[in-house]
């Protein structure tokens, strides 16, 4: 494959295109599926056999605003239609070329206004299982720019002048890590995918696995490129049996047209990709317990160094970056490294995208500039907490993460100002929660989570989750003591310095942020057997409760 | 095991090839997949209990999965998991004595913005209410 054979194939899907007058999108993941959009491009595909206009019935990605689904987007006036059922299928293919249906019609111009599309740039517009509409996106001209045009350093330097950091999490800066893997000695290196997406109310790397995956497969191939590894890993949730279709298909149609396997658009540049199943362990998203599962061993984290920069997979030097960070790079490239610097805020780069579920109008996928207000996001974009109800807090970061009151909103969205404020960026869920739910019990909840997850492998995290959940269980049932409350908070700090890992070193997140700005409902459920959420049973028979937990 | 070469890497993809053949991991299963890969017995046994996605039980003959992520937890699937339990006298993680129905329970499915969220027999159902998940369970217990 050249430049030249790819620019054929984009021209030819537009001419497929410009042969129709109209292209009907409907979204077809997850979320607009389980409520009928199957029956409904069905329906489409029929109603606009028959209709006599030149149209095009296409499925998509995630389109965003899954609380409005099934979604329906019409092109090329991008009218967007919400909550459409089968039966709406024939009002819709009759009113092209006139007025939009209005009763279906969405008014959710704001909720997209303030937002800012670099990794969904495709979501809604490609259908995730055809190489040539990717391609016809500008798709792996990156890939091939950079195969022809730079050296591996020059790609490196590109995405270290962007600016760009891990969005797994942890926020480490990409251009670093790549540099440190290039650098490292080794005949053999590897580049892994990280979308073991275990964080509980997150589904980003999902919907860009499911809807966009070949921009994973190019961010990885230039990656692989950058640091001189011929072998690539996606490690995938085996709970998501879709992404790992589309992802499949992806490879498959990428190694046919000779975009993946040996002599890359004739260059000595050899990559191919494998997929490797999880199994249902959120300790696996941690990058060496991630190793040792790819391995097929138990996923168990190790002590670092040896960093997987220099011995990670099979004890190569070893590239681990997130779905979103290889769904960067490409537009990194195509658009250069100062155009996504000058986004989002002063050590922030770029855009992130968050999952926006819980207590708020809007649910689903958005995409905003770093440095936005967390106050924007959920009252404007996500419209705000429904039914009346008062908000309380917003959850960043899942397990890791902490709660985020209302007083702090104003706060710019950032991997240090979250971090500042007791939770951090994480992967990009963002759970909203108003006065029905109790904090005690929320932190609990994610406690009973670490606790289930620890691997067991240090004692810290493994026993004194344990302990935190008994002591967490006492308050919420009402015979907790303040000398609990006392016990609960040296434990976290125990659990927080001397566990092995990002799991254990994190798990007290929760806790950690929920004491320090609801305390008062701690104390509540403590001295007046209160809980003003309503959540919590004090009435329990105290038998039934545990007074320690052998670990 | 023969597509990924007997590699003993493939352990995870051949007992997920396994589990998806036959509903769940059976001692002789490891057993077999443990020697056909030479991979000690004790590290084919750790793995398999290790992920919370083998099981070692058979299932029932219908399944429901409620998922207990974060964004349905806030909004009530716990009380579909009670409901459920209370239901069917069983406790999560357990199949109805007759081999009718299994209770499970996930950590997320990823269709967080439809919470809360259950599987029912594989397909997802968005916004369950308990009074939905109690008529299903109805039309299993009574088939």
């Amino acid at each position: 494959m050249t430049i030249e054979e790819l620019e054929q194939i984009a021209k030819s899907a537009q001419q497929d295109r410009d042969k129709y007058d109209y292209e009907v999108n409907v979204c077809m993941d997850l979320a607009c599926a389980s409520q009928g959009a199957g029956a409904l491009k069905d329906a489409l595909v029929k109603a606009a056999e028959g209709c006599g206009k030149k149209v095009c019935v296409r499925r998509t990605g995630c389109m965003g605003p899954c609380s409005h689904g099934p979604l329906v987007r019409v092109d090329p006036d991008e009218t967007l239609y919400r909550k459409v059922a089968a039966k709406n299928a024939e009002a819709i293919i009759n009113s092209l070329g006139t007025e939009p249906v209005p009763e279906l019609k969405s008014e959710l111009g704001e909720h997209f206004d303030r937002q800012v599309r670099v990794v969904l740039e495709n979501a809604g517009y490609i259908d995730p299982e055809k190489i040539e509409d990717y391609i016809a996106r500008d798709g792996y001209k990156a890939l091939l720019t950079v195969l022809t045009e730079m050296t591996p350093n020059g790609v490196v330097h590109r995405v270290t002048e962007s600016g760009l950091r891990g969005r797994g999490g942890g926020g480490y800066p990409t251009g670093l890590k790549w540099g440190t893997v290039a650098k490292a000695s080794g005949d053999v290196k590897y580049v892994v995918c990280n979308g073991d997406e275990g964080d509980p109310g997150a589904f980003m790397d999902r919907s860009v696995m499911e809807g966009d995956p070949h921009r994973v497969i190019e961010g990885m191939a230039i990656a692989a490129y950058a640091v001189g590894a011929s072998k690539g890993f996606i490690y995938v949730r085996a709970e998501y049996p879709v992404a790992v279709s589309r992802l499949t298909t992806a490879l498959r149609d990428a190694r046919r047209h000779g975009l993946l396997g040996n002599s890359i658009c004739n260059t000595s540049f050899n990559f191919d990709v494998e997929i490797r199943l999880g199994a249902g362990a959120f300790v696996c998203g941690e990058e060496t317990a991630l190793i040792a599962s790819i391995e097929g061993r138990r996923g168990t984290p190790r002590p670092r160094p040896p960093y997987p920069a220099s011995s990670g997979l099979f004890g190569k030097p070893t590239l681990i970056n997130n779905v979103e960070t290889y769904a960067n790079i490409a537009p990194i490239i195509r658009n250069g490294g100062k155009w996504f610097f000058n986004m989002g805020s002063e050590r922030s780069k770029g855009t992130k995208v968050f999952a926006l579920t819980g207590k708020i109008a809007n649910t689903g996928l958005v995409e905003v500039p770093m440095g936005i207000k967390l106050r924007e996001i959920i009252e404007v974009i996500g419209g705000g907490v429904p039914d009346g109800h008062i908000f309380k807090a917003v959850q960043t970061g899942g397990p890791s993460g902490g709660c985020i009151p209302a007083e702090m909103l104003d706060v710019g969205v950032s991997y240090d100002a979250l971090l500042k404020m007791g939770s951090i960026m994480g992967s990009g869920g963002m759970i909203v929660m108003d006065d029905t739910s109790c904090m005690v019990n929320v932190a609990r909840f994610f406690i009973e989570f670490c606790m289930t997850e620890s691997c067991g492998k240090c004692i810290p995290c493994r026993a004194g989750t344990a302990q935190m959940y008994t002591l967490l269980t006492r308050i919420c049932t009402g015979v907790g003591t303040m000398d609990d409350l006392e016990l609960l908070e040296e434990l976290c700090s125990t659990v927080k310095e001397a566990s092995l890992c990002g799991l254990g070193q994190t798990a007290p997140n929760p806790v950690l942020s929920t004491l320090k700005y609801f305390r008062h409902e701690y104390t509540e459920h403590i001295l007046d057997k209160h809980c003003r959420a309503g959540v919590c049973n004090m009435g329990a028979v105290i038998s039934e409760i545990p007074s320690e937990v052998v670990a | 095991m023969r597509k990924n070469g007997f590699a003993r890497y493939a352990l995870i993809e051949t007992l997920h090839t396994v589990q998806s053949s036959f509903g769940y991991l059976d001692d002789d299963a490891i057993r077999f997949v443990a020697q056909s890969l030479r991979v000690p017995l004790s590290q084919a046994y750790g793995v398999a209990t290790f992920y919370h996605y083998f099981t070692l039980k058979p299932p029932g003959k219908h399944t429901v999965t409620v998922c207990a992520g974060t964004a349905c937890y806030i909004k009530g699937a716990d009380k579909l998991i009670g409901a459920a339990e209370k239901k069917l006298c069983i406790k999560q993680g357990q199949t109805t004595p007759d081999g009718q129905v299994s209770l499970m329970v996930a950590r997320c499915v990823g269709a967080c913005s439809r919470a809360p969220v259950a599987l029912c027999d594989g397909e997802v159902v968005g916004e369950m209410t308990q009074g939905q998940i109690l008529e299903q369970l109805e039309r299993w217990t009574t088939e």
